[in-house]
């Protein structure tokens, strides 16, 4: 990058037109260039991962090959062959016998609740039984499976489980995102709409998407006027008016929480003085925290700072001649803001309002701390997958699910503002 | 403004809520965070004011909860642990980050807004979504539970910081004058530490303090990939809330308040002074 440029005052010396034409673009790339592949591997190759793990499942194949490559060639009626029969047995009793047909089982019953007893119990006694077939010298073929297995439990002399097996044991499968819409498997296999009391991630996203709409709107309301006095305020006090924002963007996240906690909490500050001044009883104290309010005011708090400095950034430039001029002719201050004054802002609402909704839809640990039961979000629901049921596919598909609409968000910003055009306060 | 034709009451009325509604959210965003500052100081085990802090009795007031950061490694492993990754993160984020920005500025880059939204892509994805997938990617590396995993994490999220500020002191810059600089006799780099390096500086500090503020007060990443080992301050604050809420962590929440107002402070001084720098020639 740092080829020797000649030291002679004028013009350097001749080089062939491509290299003089390709060596600026060569050098700005390569500055670029250690970033693109930092990003590249340690971020792109993360949302790959989480995307591939979203429809490939590898798991259970790899877990039963026999019985996967024996139930390929059924239909999916009555019971499969008895090579399927003997497959199955001679993976679940080499599985049981080295302890981890568990982690096997659980994968089996996301696919089908019920499956995991099924095959925990099962097994147990399959082991027993090839122990005494070995015993007594019997041969363990398929038949004799197919018989010991119905007898062990009836559900195997009928389609439910194999084909259980057979959906969990595909790598390449939709069932994390038909999951993740609240589809679940039929008895006869095909997928069809949870009963609605059942529906978990649809109204899940449905709450996150009107919460972060009612956020974004609530912080529009507060921060309107907010970026309005700073904007019109004369340069000293504007930069007080300015620090008192950035202070909280600033703050940390956790501090900002907790603060909203020991104000809200039961015991807290403003129940206190509420008690204090005898608004309310003692025995009345408002719950204002872990709840969905708590989850609305706090995100309220944390978000106000991204809408109001866009906006403010934009009310800066628009010039207050306009606004005179709409007064001096006639106007009501009141027409004058509303027909003059909002459309000059209305990029500046428009960046504020779409930056502030795509933060918010993504909230984690402000909802995971003041939020309680109802204040959670979808992004719980995916550190839960993650962290607490293991389901890992499941969360790369509610994941992945956010992702794309936070995309699609973006692609709306691209339009309005230029994705390269975002600032930092 | 509309202060010219205040006249008929109404108006009077209305500029009147206007200031009250402003005055009003502006105590909403500054008073949760400074009402814990005097609470770090309270004698007495509680989250409230107690009686004899209302009446400014000096007994109520202690250093006791400062102390006990002291006492014990429960905070101070998790600070130095902050610190580590913190600085690290930025060391990587600062240098990866600026020399991007100098070839995004340049007329020559080629792809430059296909780049630009690359590399602003870790800053604006929902961390949630970045964390899940950092956790699948880096635990088949076996960088889960790892320093340099969270740290690799961390830079990554913290170099979009750099190349936003330091793009921006480089906006409206005369590339002639590197041309100059080459034809008078310069090589690359030393036109480079004379010309560009003096001009960007100012955004290569504020970046990397915003980058250092982001990886400081990061949780996600933490929760889902560190380990014991890897507490930062975050994580611990973190269980305080959830497990065991101590007085102590108002104690910490204002040592990171006044941590806030030091780089913001830095960052509207550097900021200042790029204005005034006159180098906005576009």
């Amino acid at each position: 990058m740092t080829s020797q440029e000649s030291p002679s005052v004028g013009q350097p010396p001749a080089r062939p037109l491509w290299r003089r034409a390709l060596g600026p673009r060569l050098r700005a790339a390569g500055l670029a260039l250690p970033l693109v592949a930092f990003v590249s591997v340690t971020f792109l190759g993360p949302m790959l991962s989480l995307l591939t793990k979203s429809f490939h499942d590898p798991e259970v194949a790899d877990a039963l090959p026999e019985t996967m490559a024996a139930l390929r060639g059924w239909d999916g009626q009555g019971t499969p062959s008895d090579e399927a029969f003997a497959a199955v047995a001679r993976e679940f009793v080499a599985a049981r016998t080295e302890r981890n047909l568990g982690r096997t089982a659980n994968r089996v019953n996301r696919v089908a609740s019920g499956m995991r007893s099924t095959i925990m119990g099962s097994s147990r006694e399959m082991v027993d039984a090839a122990a005494a077939a070995q015993a007594a010298g019997v041969e363990m073929d398929g038949a004799f499976w197919r018989e010991t297995m119905i007898a062990i439990d009836s559900r195997w002399g009928g389609p439910e489980p194999w084909r259980a097996l057979e959906a969990a044991g595909q790598r390449l499968t939709a069932r994390h995102y038909l999951k993740a819409l609240d589809f679940e498997r039929g008895p006869d296999g095909g997928y069809q709409r949870a009963p609605e009391v059942w529906r978990i991630y649809v109204p899940l996203f449905w709450r996150t998407f009107l919460v972060s709409l009612g956020v974004t709107l609530l912080c529009l309301v507060i921060g309107y006027p907010v970026a309005h006095m700073i904007a019109n305020s004369p340069p000293k006090r504007a930069n007080v008016l300015l620090l008192l924002v950035l202070l909280p963007f600033w703050t940390s996240l956790l501090v900002r929480t907790t603060s909203w906690i020991v104000l809200l909490q039961n015991q807290g500050i403003v129940n206190d003085f509420l008690v204090a001044i005898g608004l309310i009883g003692d025995e009345g104290r408002i719950a204002m925290i872990y709840n969905m309010t708590g989850t609305f005011i706090a995100m309220t708090h944390v978000l106000l700072p991204f809408l109001v400095l866009p906006l403010y950034s934009v009310m800066r430039s628009v010039p207050p001649a306009y606004m005179n001029a709409a007064v001096s002719l006639g106007a009501t201050p009141f027409q004058a803001l509303r027909r003059v004054y909002w459309p000059q802002t209305l990029p500046g609402v428009g960046a504020g309002c779409l930056l502030t909704f795509i933060l918010a839809i993504g909230y984690y640990i402000t909802p995971a701390l003041v939020g309680g039961q109802s204040g959670q979000l979808i992004s719980n629901m995916i550190a839960y997958h993650v962290q607490t049921s293991l389901n890992w596919g499941l969360a790369a598909a509610l994941a992945a699910l956010l992702l794309g609409g936070v995309t699609l968000l973006y692609v709306v910003y691209d339009r309005l503002v230029g994705i390269d055009r975002i600032g930092l306060g | 403004m509309m202060a010219a034709t205040a006249v008929s009451p109404g108006y009077r009325v209305a500029r009147w809520g206007y200031v009250a509604f402003c005055v009003a959210a502006f105590i909403f965003l500054i008073a949760p965070i400074l009402v814990l500052v005097p609470l770090s100081f309270n004698a007495e085990p509680y989250f409230t004011f107690t009686e004899g802090m209302l009446r400014f009795d000096p007994e109520a007031y202690s250093l006791r909860w400062y102390r006990s950061i002291l006492d014990g490694d429960e905070w101070t492993r998790p600070l130095a642990n902050s610190l580590i990754i913190g600085i690290s993160a930025t060391v990587v984020a600062t240098v990866l980050g600026a020399a991007a920005a100098l070839g995004l500025a340049h007329p020559a880059m080629p792809g430059r807004k296909i780049v630009t939204a690359l590399l602003i892509s870790p800053m604006i994805t929902p961390v949630i979504i970045a964390g899940v997938g950092m956790f699948f990617f880096y635990s088949n590396l076996g960088l889960a539970q790892t320093h340099i995993g969270i740290i690799l994490a961390h830079a990554v999220f913290g170099a979009p910081f750099v190349v936003i500020t330091v793009s921006a002191t480089l906006a409206g810059f005369d590339w002639t004058v590197m041309r100059a600089a080459a034809n008078l006799g310069a090589n690359p780099l030393v036109a480079f530490r004379r010309v560009q390096l003096p001009l960007i500086l100012p955004g290569v500090i504020s970046g990397s303090l915003f980058a250092f503020a982001a990886s400081f007060d990061e949780l996600v990443i933490v929760l889902f990939m560190g380990g014991l080992e890897q507490r930062t301050l975050p994580r611990q604050m973190w269980s305080g809330i959830r497990e065991e809420i101590s007085p102590t962590i108002l104690a910490v929440a204002t040592f990171l308040i006044v941590f806030a107002l030091l780089a913001l402070s830095t960052v509207e001084w550097l900021r200042r002074r790029g204005a005034s720098g006159g180098q906005r020639a576009g």
